[in-house]
């Protein structure tokens, strides 16, 4: 061994010297260079990550057949707790709320964009879970949830989300938030997802399921 | 000198004596990490115990907070170790060295008091700045971040310093480069930002360019380090081979980093970088096992320090399976898709860090106690040796207990919530509740008592090891001695 590292040049101290310093930065110029542009393309008003203000109107999660997975659809106006607010409202909305989440570190229980902890439910989609019941009473379940849920158990193994103090502001915050997460683009996670049912109409229903639907207007 | 086995610090330079008191901190810390984990893995089989008082959220953010910081605290102790003797001169800003030893002790239990009796704020910026950012592994309010933050840059500037004072021998280099990356990363992680993709963006950098870059290379330095001190590995041998793991663990690694950005709205060019570049990882690591273990087995696994050897092979090892093998198995966004954010990373998580980072701090602890006793015996026929063996063995069962465990709890958690019910909130449940899935939270607990119990032989083998020798240690073989100066 001791005379292969002197002999040979690929197993020299120098030739690999030399390598790690090209390899590593030349690895991190890529790096900051897709930084730029990914940075760029997850700002928030993007087709990936959408305005703040798309809270108000509905989102849904179709499949898409050239993409091959479910996207976000931003449908009609359909204003959170009935008003529609400006961009900077809107913004300031989803503020309090992501302020929320981290001050009450929910990502130590929950998983959002998939990251986070195992103990309770995912969140990305949590905005259209059909669990909240139907869609008229989705906004106000939320709140109340999230205010006190110690008494609102919703599985058999007991486990309970503990009351976190959080005020009635923050909730209306928190699920703004969470409308505006469940609108990102997340490239199909999570798959297979059943979103709730927010059509208006039967008839509306019918054609929602259908992919063509979807086409219309997906966030891409 | 004192006489040999008992615990002196006049048989330590100034740049041990200092790493010591984060050895001993780091150990401390370890015992918490390790009741919070336990806490935590009881509140998957008994939802009641402690809700409301210690919510999981509470003992799972101080489980993953104490395994951070007795990482840190164990790599700056390491590198306080090896300071004077790789530099040749004594360490530049002792002094400055103790303070902020001090410093950041002190600030490590004010943020534990906060965690336990505060737990929660409002929705505003203060709770940020004063109580917790919610964003795992640096949940530390925003003061802290800026002490440590100022603490990183005297430490650093101790190391540099010395080093520049000294001599820069290969590993130095590698190590004072390292270094600076290491603690410019954690400025990435400061940031507030509403935005949640941009949030985890950033979050990343911390988090996978620290395990799956910069640690792993801060750990080449230490373990080329111990190879030459427990077996006398000579020092071209151990650089050339360092340069070769910063060249396949940066070259991978680095890019490796979009493995995260699979589903968080990053762009979809990521599926493509992350995955490659990720699969690559694992092939530094098996490197790092050779080189490992040829020089083992080169010296005929003769050491000054049984213990220290021992626990470096488990760390190559316990890093090959841990990240290479372990992270391998879900890295590709076709499997990722269904395994992300399951019991899946939950058992990579947990042998990864143990294998790749415990192991490594915890060869140094021993290379310490060896040293701190006077430099005793260690080598073969140590008195008391079956206690370091044993806690090296229930230590690696219990791990290894857990990481099947949740591996199981993960697949079935792949394909019911994730693969059949498609992640809603019942789906979610109906994994949780499968008989599979509960099985496996129950060996995880037995298998944690495991560890548990290796822990505290550990801890009791750490203040005793040695007491009882009077031989001096093992000398290395002529030829084996001069790689060491
Ligand atoms: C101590 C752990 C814990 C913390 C902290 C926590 N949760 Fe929960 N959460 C749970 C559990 C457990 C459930 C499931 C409750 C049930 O099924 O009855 C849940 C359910 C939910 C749900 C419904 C699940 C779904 O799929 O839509 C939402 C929404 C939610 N939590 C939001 C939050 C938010 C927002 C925070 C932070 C402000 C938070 N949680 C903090 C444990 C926690
Ligand atoms: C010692 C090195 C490593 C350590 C300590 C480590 C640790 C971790 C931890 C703790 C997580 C979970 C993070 C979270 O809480 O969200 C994680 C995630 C992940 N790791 Fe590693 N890891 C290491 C190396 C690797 C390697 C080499 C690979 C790939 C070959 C890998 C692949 C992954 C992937 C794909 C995820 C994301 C899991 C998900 O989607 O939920 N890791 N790692
Ligand atoms: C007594 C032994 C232990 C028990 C019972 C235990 C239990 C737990 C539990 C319950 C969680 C939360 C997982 C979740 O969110 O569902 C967790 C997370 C974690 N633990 Fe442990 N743990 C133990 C030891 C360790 C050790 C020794 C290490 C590393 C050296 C470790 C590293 C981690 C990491 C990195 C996470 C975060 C994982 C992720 O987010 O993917 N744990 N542990
Ligand atoms: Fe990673």
């Amino acid at each position: 061994m001791a005379e292969m590292t002197t002999n040979y040049w690929w197993a020299s101290e120098s030739f690999w010297k030399k390598m790690a310093i090209w390899i590593t930065a030349a690895s991190a110029v890529v790096l900051i260079f897709l930084t730029f542009d990914t940075v760029a393309k997850i700002t928030a008003g993007g087709k990936r990550v959408p305005a703040y203000s798309v809270i108000n109107h509905r989102i849904d999660y179709v499949f898409d057949e050239k993409r091959n997975h479910q996207v976000p659809v931003i449908g009609p106006e359909e204003p959170l707790f009935g008003r529609s607010l400006s961009e900077s409202e809107a913004a300031e909305l989803v503020n309090k709320g992501k302020l929320t989440v981290q001050a009450k570190n929910c990502m130590n229980c929950h998983t959002l964009l998939g990251n986070g902890a195992y103990f309770a439910p995912d969140l990305t989609k949590s905005w259209l879970d059909p669990a909240w019941g139907s869609k008229e009473v989705r906004e106000q379940s939320m709140i109340e949830f999230l205010m006190d849920p110690s008494d609102k158990l919703h599985n058999a193994l007991g486990r309970r989300m503990p009351k976190l103090g959080i005020t009635e502001e923050e909730a209306r915050a928190t699920v703004a938030f969470l409308k505006w997460m469940s609108a990102i683009d997340t490239n199909g996670f999570p798959a297979n997802f059943k979103p709730i049912d927010q059509a208006d109409t039967p008839a509306e229903a019918g054609a929602q399921a259908t992919p063509a639907a979807a086409e219309s207007s997906p966030v891409q | 000198m004192a006489s040999l086995g008992v615990l002196d610090s006049a048989n330590l330079n100034g740049g041990q004596k200092l790493a010591v008191k984060y050895f001993t901190v780091a150990i401390a810390l370890f015992g918490a990490q390790v009741l919070f984990g336990l806490l935590a893995g009881l509140q998957y089989l008994y939802p009641d115990f402690l809700y409301g008082v210690l919510d999981f959220s509470v003992n799972r953010m101080l489980h993953i907070n104490a395994l951070v910081v007795w990482l840190l605290f164990g790599f700056i102790g390491a590198v306080y170790w090896l300071l004077e003797d790789e530099s040749g001169v004594p360490v530049v800003g002792l002094a400055l060295g103790n303070l902020v030893f001090w410093v950041l002790t002190l600030a490590v239990v004010v943020v534990v008091g906060i965690y336990l009796l505060v737990q929660v704020g409002p929705g505003e910026m203060k709770s940020i700045w004063l109580i917790n950012e919610g964003r795992e592994y640096i949940e530390a309010p925003r003061w802290a971040d800026i002490g440590i933050v100022v603490c990183m840059l005297a430490f650093f500037y101790n190391v540099a310093a010395t080093f520049m004072k000294g001599r820069f021998t290969g590993i130095g280099g590698v190590l004072v480069l390292d270094l600076v990356a290491l603690a410019g990363l954690y400025t990435a992680g400061m940031w507030y930002t509403p935005n949640i993709s941009m949030d985890q963006h950033w979050w990343w950098w911390v988090i996978h360019l620290w395990v799956e870059a910069t640690w792993e290379v801060l750990v080449g330095c230490l373990l080329a380090y111990g190879l030459i001190k427990t077996m006398g590995v000579r020092r071209k041998i151990v650089e050339t081979w360092l340069y070769i793991e910063v060249a396949l663990l940066f070259g991978s690694g680095i890019l490796g980093l979009g493995h995260h950005y699979f589903w968080i709205g990053t762009p979809e060019y990521w599926l493509a970088i992350g995955g490659f570049f990720s699969a690559l990882e694992p092939i530094p690591l098996v490197a790092m096992v050779v080189h490992a273990v040829f020089d083992a087995g080169h010296h005929k696994l003769k050491s000054t320090n049984n213990p220290a050897l021992a626990w470096m092979i488990a760390q190559a090892f316990g890093n090959f399976f841990g990240a290479g093998v372990w992270g391998f198995m879900h890295t590709l966004p076709q499997i990722n898709l269904y395994t992300h954010g399951t019991q899946w990373t939950a058992s990579h998580g947990h042998l990864a860090f143990f294998g790749a980072y415990a192991t490594i701090v915890i060869a140094f602890v021993y290379l310490a106690v060896q040293k701190w006793r006077g430099n005793v015996w260690m080598s073969g026929e140590l008195v008391g040796a079956w206690r370091w063996k044993w806690a090296i063995f229930l230590l690696h069962v219990g791990m290894i207990g857990m990481t099947m465990a949740l591996l199981i709890a993960g697949y079935e958690q792949s394909q019911i919530e994730r693969a059949i019910e498609g992640s809603g909130w019942m789906g979610y449940f109906a994994a949780q509740a499968h008989p599979w899935f509960q099985q496996g939270m129950t060996w995880r607990m037995i298998s944690g008592w495991v560890f548990a119990a290796g822990f505290l032989l550990l801890a009791w083998d750490l203040l005793t090891i040695g007491s009882r020798e009077s031989r001096p240690a093992r000398r290395l073989e002529p030829q084996e001695a001069m790689a060491v100066s």
